[in-house]
């Protein structure tokens, strides 16, 4: 053993904090909820460019949407010279309206995307990205409770849950969208972070032998560092390529990458403190002989 | 051991050749998604009517009809498929005007010439405040008003109309187009029953008439030329309107009866305008009304952009890793690195193998995989370095550190790949290529973790162990 870092001793300190961290997610989550893209709503996201080189203000482009949609819509510039207009209105004769008269204006316009749901379809999805998260998140559950114990199912799961509502609470704080590739990225982080977790786990599993001399906090606190050199270099090797996602990836990646950088470091966070301190927290309360 | 080393060695090499035959010549091999490629992912619902019902059989024309005019508009390689029992995914490649193809597809372009029975006297165009810079804000109220009178004027003559519909069997109400009327002029028809319709066509070309204006010529077959003849026949100084989907595009008047089949419509028609209605004329009508249930388009330059910037991405984050790889575990970087590119390799080859569409979120899974892929080297060199100072030779310490790392790499990477597996069955269109993606991506870094790298250690291995019997001799 190179260098120890009594992690333990401070289980207290990082479960106040994330309890903070969670309630206050909680609190943005209730009041200022989460901005859903039409995935999930439905509606009209048009990305236009309206001119290759003279400067066009948000202001400018709102005047000419708001001829139609009057203020029922969302307009952000999008790259350099393109703007993103969102419309929660799934009308088609609205948009190609908005379309004709943005490109009365602005004759060199050029549409480079469009995206219309219809509020059936986005109801699939809502259900789908439900399915799909309950699913993955069961099927995980029973793999670690079949690989390990049950105790450390419930609380790599605590862990889980933990990041999750943090993730969703950094989106509902920074306004970002949250769409079916956010999904994508929540059950990504997931596996990512039970993946941290259950290494760790895996070496309290190993070393659960030294239990009777060791007691469970100096038992947790030797695995998470004997682990942690592996556990910090991953992290670091998975962060590099995500913040180069997040830098250089292009605008229609951004919130994809936004919650996997948000997601890596809070499951980093969490398999290193959280899980743990809540195995050696569950077991000074109730100890259970055996394994 | 020695023998199970070089079948490692082996293997390492045919599954190596194999990608890179599966691969070659890399460029060009991937299937691209529509977000990168740029195009049309247009999901229609066919909207029955009572006297319409939606049935397997109006779906199956449906797909004929959208196949013909797709066909015409000439994209290439489309995708035109039945979902479910009433709808319809229209994939389309590389088309340029993503507003243009949604038009194509979705409107039923049911033609029909009607007799007119009646019209409303036609509003005149929304006085516009810029063109009053003279008078007041009083004054302008009052030309505001006097337009307002008479668009409700012609608001109770649709009412009257309605009415009035129950005398003329088979007749509709029909709107004037809106789009040659932008400026907010609106006139209201009641129309007769339909004369001859679409179907009876044979041929529709784009066709400047004599004062150069755009528009459609027709060719009927015979019994629709015998039906055209007997109408004009029937109406000469009377109005016929040109009805599509239930809007009179105009309403000439007859001069004369016209025999031979030929006619031409003009209405306020854009070239691109006149050669796509020609298509659907082409084509034929939708046998049932359809509504865009989703539509997700890109149109070139943003799709290309998306390649650029996700390929920076992960050439930036690829050199990162590699850097930190090499800068950590020297040598055994090293080694890791020549695993990772090999990971890369068989990503590439999976995908070709499994003919997988890349999408912009599948490259994100790639740029992932990089980051992740390396954590089983990672795994596996710290617990190297834990035999080595338990006081283990190197080849045992190599070993046990590959055995002992080997259940945590699986079960750590098992997780992962539930995620991964869920969101290929429940994502749909690019996250599905996101699961794709992570899902080849781990299974071929779990490989190149166990096998590659212990391949590449052992080869370093038997070089620093071979110098020293070197310099003996």
């Amino acid at each position: 053993m190179k260098f120890s870092i009594n992690f333990m001793k401070y289980r207290k300190i990082f479960l106040t904090i994330s309890a903070v961290l969670m309630a206050g997610s909680l609190l943005f989550l209730l009041i200022r909820g989460l901005n859903l893209s039409i995935d999930f709503t439905g509606g009209n996201v048009i990305q236009v460019e309206l001119s290759k080189n003279e400067k066009i203000s948000v202001g400018d482009v709102r005047e000419v949407v708001d001829t139609v949609f009057q203020g029922n819509s969302m307009i952000q510039e999008f790259g350099d010279t393109a703007f993103i207009i969102r419309t929660q209105d799934d009308g088609d004769d609205a948009r190609i309206k908005m379309l004709n008269a943005l490109k009365m204006k602005y004759p060199e316009m050029e549409i480079l995307g469009l995206e219309k749901v219809g509020p059936v379809v986005g109801a699939e999805l809502r259900h789908e990205a439900y399915v799909g998260m309950v699913i993955a998140l069961v099927a995980i559950l029973l793999y670690i409770t079949f690989r390990f114990q049950f105790r450390f199912a419930v609380v790599s799961v605590m862990a889980l849950v933990h990041d999750t509502v943090l993730v969703l609470g950094a989106f509902s704080l920074a306004g970002m969208e949250v769409n079916t590739s956010f999904i994508a990225a929540i059950l990504t982080v997931v596996g990512y972070s039970i993946n941290a977790t259950i290494i760790i786990l895996d070496r309290i599993r190993e070393n659960w032998k030294d239990l009777p001399t060791k007691r469970i906090v100096q038992l947790v606190n030797d695995s998470t560092n004997q682990t942690l050199s592996r556990t910090i270099n991953t992290t670091l090797t998975t962060i590099c390529p995500v913040i180069a996602l997040f830098v250089w990836g292009g605008p229609v990646l951004s919130s994809f990458s936004f919650a996997l950088l948000i997601g890596l470091i809070v499951g980093t966070y969490s398999s290193i403190c959280i899980s743990t301190s809540l195995l050696c927290e569950w077991w000074l309360k109730r100890p259970i002989s055996g394994k | 051991m020695v023998k199970r080393d070089s079948m490692r060695l082996w293997s390492v090499l045919v599954v190596v050749i194999v990608a890179i035959v599966l691969a070659w010549p890399f460029t060009g091999v991937l299937n691209l998604g529509l977000d990168l490629r740029g195009g049309a992912h247009i999901v229609l619902q066919a909207v029955g009517t009572p006297d319409n019902p939606v049935t397997e059989d109006s779906i199956d024309r449906l797909l004929a009809v959208i196949r013909n005019r797709v066909d015409q508009y000439g994209v290439a390689e489309p995708l035109i498929q039945k979902s479910g029992q009433n709808r319809v995914i229209v994939d389309l490649p590389g088309i340029q005007d993503p507003q243009a193809a949604l038009e194509l597809i979705g409107k039923t372009a049911n033609l029909e010439f009607r007799e007119v029975v009646s019209a409303s006297e036609s509003t005149p165009p929304a006085p516009r405040r810029e063109n009053y810079r003279d008078l007041d804000d009083e004054q302008f109220a009052v030309y505001q008003k006097r337009w307002e009178d008479a668009a409700a004027f012609a608001e109770n003559a649709k009412e009257e109309f309605e009415k009035r519909l129950d005398s003329v069997p088979g007749g509709i109400v029909s709107m004037a187009d809106v789009e040659s009327s932008r400026d907010g002029t609106r006139r209201y028809y009641l129309l007769g029953p339909s004369l001859v319709g679409g179907k009876d066509l044979v041929d529709a070309k784009p066709h400047y008439d004599n004062i150069g204006r755009m528009g459609v010529s027709l060719k009927f077959n015979s019994d629709g030329a015998k039906l055209f003849e007997t109408a004009t026949m029937n109406n000469v100084g009377k109005q016929i309107a040109i009805v599509l989907d239930g809007v009179t595009v105009s309403a000439p008047v007859v001069q004369e009866r016209i025999a031979g089949g030929e006619a031409q419509i003009t209405g306020s028609f854009s070239s691109d305008e006149a050669s796509r209605l020609s298509i659907m004329l082409r084509a034929g009508a939708l046998p049932v009304a359809v509504e865009f249930a989703e539509n997700r388009s890109v149109g070139p330059s943003l799709g290309a952009d998306s390649i650029k910037s996700g390929i920076e991405a992960g050439l930036i984050g690829a050199v990162m890793v590699l850097i930190f790889m090499m800068l950590f575990y020297m040598l055994r970087g090293l080694a890791a690195n020549v695993a990772l590119s090999v990971t890369m390799l068989l990503v590439f080859a999976g995908m070709v193998a499994l003919k997988a569409t890349l999408t912009l979120p599948g490259i994100a899974g790639i740029v992932l995989t990089l980051g992740m892929a390396v954590d089983g080297n990672v795994l596996i060199y710290e617990r190297i370095k834990e035999e080595l100072r338990a006081g283990k030779t190197p080849v045992a310490a190599l070993d046990a550190g590959f055995r002992k790392a080997f259940v945590t790499i699986f079960d750590s990477n098992f997780t992962t790949l539930i995620a991964a597996v869920v969101l290929f069955y429940f994502g749909s269109g690019p996250v599905r290529g996101f699961g794709v993606t992570l899902s080849i991506g781990i299974v071929a870094s779990v490989f190149s973790n166990i096998v590659v790298t212990r391949v590449i250690l052992l080869m370093f291995m038997r070089k620093s162990g071979a110098k020293p019997a070197a310099v003996k001799h």
